[in-house]
């Protein structure tokens, strides 16, 4: 049953070209899918660690940024992913070591921080990243002799390293590092006292994190073939943060979800109303106040609710 | 006036304005614990409306302690509907506040269009001041006053007044203070308010220097942060100390090292994170 559902889901992913009608709807989802890479990445810490970061759009940045650099300095498609994500490792590392001075409120004002340093450096060191006019590239690579030139191309590509992303994301929920992550995040005096190296977990799982943000920085520059400082603004770490808390933190469907969400509702939003920000931030106030758990989880809760209900009387004859 | 001088008059105005800023901010963070993401929006909106205000013959003045009193307003029906409703859950509250800043930001554009807003100086503070055989612009002198102003009357008002003694309670022991009697719901109210003012008061004092503009908001909130880390969350010493070192580095930064301006804004502030990260004037919280 599980199985054929998985299938089935997959069948209709891959066909996503052929049946959402249209290159337009094709490219969203394609966005949907990378932010959606963005998201899982922030739902890591979010979500698993207990860590809320304001910072990952600089992350997401440096690995445009990095990415686009290289490229236009000559080198191929292989060098560029290396580099960028060998770069934004070493971002996310010295992140990690500085955010993870703080846990809670300390952290998430040390990442909005560091985020805005990143946006600094970004819109101000012309001679690096050309400032508010941003760099555009040369086009897309054709790994494998596959062009991605094409809306379909591409999706198919975001859509392989969307389901890797997935497949870590799995494995990581089911290893015993990823419980000991949860372990950190209920109960850190505990898993200190059981042995665990607490921030060095926290560690790993930043890395982690910050290196599905990097994929996703990346794929964002290769769909645009263009980065400018507003994707590492503060508004960009709050759409992510949204995404997950939106979908549901620590699921592993909810920030998916949640990136479907934003970016339907994105551009839906400013088909019709300039006022994108203000639906964002409202968005974010009536969520965090009316349904804090998310979309997914919430859904869960009525879904069984609902089943409970149907059943009730056979639920109450167990019991 | 040689360029130094120059640079060290603006670093001390900046911090004067800085300071009226994030001494608010460093008290909701903690008496509330909410990094109030809101305040740099609160900076930017009271120097609006002030715009809207002088624009309507009112004068300076009026305009200042007017728009700030609106803003404070803001604050408290915010602080009344919202932030309450999310009690205990702090990381909630935080996002409502970076939420509620979009919608701040995206009303301001809407209402104040995107051309930047200049404040006129007060006439009287026009031109400069002689001081000690050098030339000073009057109106930068006045704000540094005010700041000097309202530090004593902020020190003045947590160490002597009876309400103070209550805020100081409220912030290193809530439960401890609601022990004893003290009605701490209604101070984070009295606080959140009081912290509105001052980000819009500041913000209007701070017109005719910096004008209004979009982005204001998302320029002034990070200056803020950078101050409470350094100096310390709750302290009035620390927030005073910090938004001078914020106001220089600020400024001699962006003269001496243009592209690296934030760098070197931020810079300090990993120094202290690492070496003492409750801040410089804050103290080791359990």
């Amino acid at each position: 049953m599980r199985r054929a559902a998985l299938a089935a889901a997959l069948v209709i992913l891959a066909a996503v070209p052929w049946w959402v009608g249209g290159t337009y709807y094709t490219n969203i989802a394609s966005q949907i899918l990378f932010y959606g890479i963005f998201a899982l990445g922030v739902n890591v810490l979010a979500g698993y660690a207990g860590l809320v970061s304001l910072g990952h759009a600089g992350l997401f940045g440096i690995a445009a940024y990095a990415g686009a650099r290289i490229m236009n300095n000559g080198h191929g498609h292989i060098a560029v992913t290396i580099g960028a994500l060998a770069l934004t490792l070493v971002a996310a590392a010295i992140f990690a070591v500085l955010a993870l001075r703080g846990t809670g409120l300390g952290f998430v004002m040390i990442t909005v921080a560091l985020g805005q340093i990143v946006w600094g450096v970004a819109y101000r060191w012309i001679s690096i990243t050309n400032g508010d006019n941003g760099i555009a590239i040369r086009g897309r690579p054709s790994p494998l002799g596959l062009s991605l030139a094409s809306p379909a191309g591409f999706y198919w590509a975001t859509l392989a390293v969307f389901l890797v992303a997935v497949a870590s994301m799995a494995i990581f929920v089911a290893s015993p590092f990823g419980a000991s992550l949860r372990g950190t995040r209920d109960q850190p005096r505990r898993m200190n006292a059981l042995g665990y190296h607490v921030w060095m977990v926290r560690f790993l799982a930043f890395l982690f994190s910050g290196f599905w943000s990097g994929v996703a920085g990346l794929l964002y520059l290769y769909y645009n073939e263009f980065v400018s400082p507003q994707a590492v603004a503060l508004t960009a770490s709050a759409e992510a943060l949204l995404m997950v808390i939106s979908g549901g933190t620590a699921t592993l469907l909810g920030p998916i979800v949640g990136a479907g969400l934003v970016v339907i509702v994105k551009n839906v939003a400013s088909a019709y109303i300039e006022r994108w920000n203000f639906v964002l931030g409202a968005i974010f106030v009536v969520i965090v106040v009316f349904m804090p758990e998310g979309l997914v989880p919430g859904t869960q809760r009525l879904w069984r609710w609902a089943r409970a209900a149907a059943s009730g009387p056979r639920v109450s004859a167990a019991g | 006036m040689s360029l130094w001088l120059v640079l060290a008059v603006n670093s001390i105005t900046l911090g004067g304005l800085l300071f009226l800023l994030s001494a608010g901010f460093s008290l909701i963070f903690g008496l509330m614990k909410i990094p109030n993401l809101t305040h740099g929006s609160f900076f930017m909106l009271g120097a609006y409306l002030a715009t809207s205000l002088i624009a309507r013959g009112m004068d300076f003045w009026t305009a200042a302690l007017v728009g700030g009193l609106l803003v404070a307003a803001l604050g408290g029906i915010v602080e009344r509907l919202i932030l309450r409703r999310l009690g205990g859950a702090e990381l909630a509250q935080v996002l409502v506040t970076l939420g509620l800043s979009f919608m701040i930001a995206d009303v301001c554009l809407m209402v104040w269009t995107g051309d930047p807003i200049r404040i006129a100086t007060p006439s009287a503070l026009r031109g400069a001041t002689s001081l000690l055989g050098l030339g000073f612009p009057t109106y930068r002198l006045a704000i540094s006053l005010i700041a000097v102003v309202f530090a004593v009357a902020l020190w003045a008002l947590l160490d002597r007044t009876r309400l103070g003694a209550m805020i100081r309670a409220g912030v290193d022991d809530p439960a401890m203070a609601r022990v004893v009697g003290i009605r701490v719901s209604r101070l984070f109210t009295i606080v959140f308010c009081l912290g509105a003012w001052l980000a819009g008061f500041a913000g209007v004092i701070g017109g005719p220097i910096l004008s209004v503009y979009p982005g204001l908001d998302q320029e002034m909130l990070p200056l803020a942060l950078v101050v409470v880390i350094l100096g310390g969350s709750g302290s009035l010493l620390g927030s005073l100390v910090g938004s001078f070192v914020v106001g220089f580095l600020y400024n001699f930064g962006q003269a001496m090292f243009p592209e690296l301006a934030y760098v070197v804004l931020f810079l300090p502030m990993l120094i202290v994170l690492v070496v003492r990260p409750q801040g410089l004037f804050g103290r080791q919280t359990a």
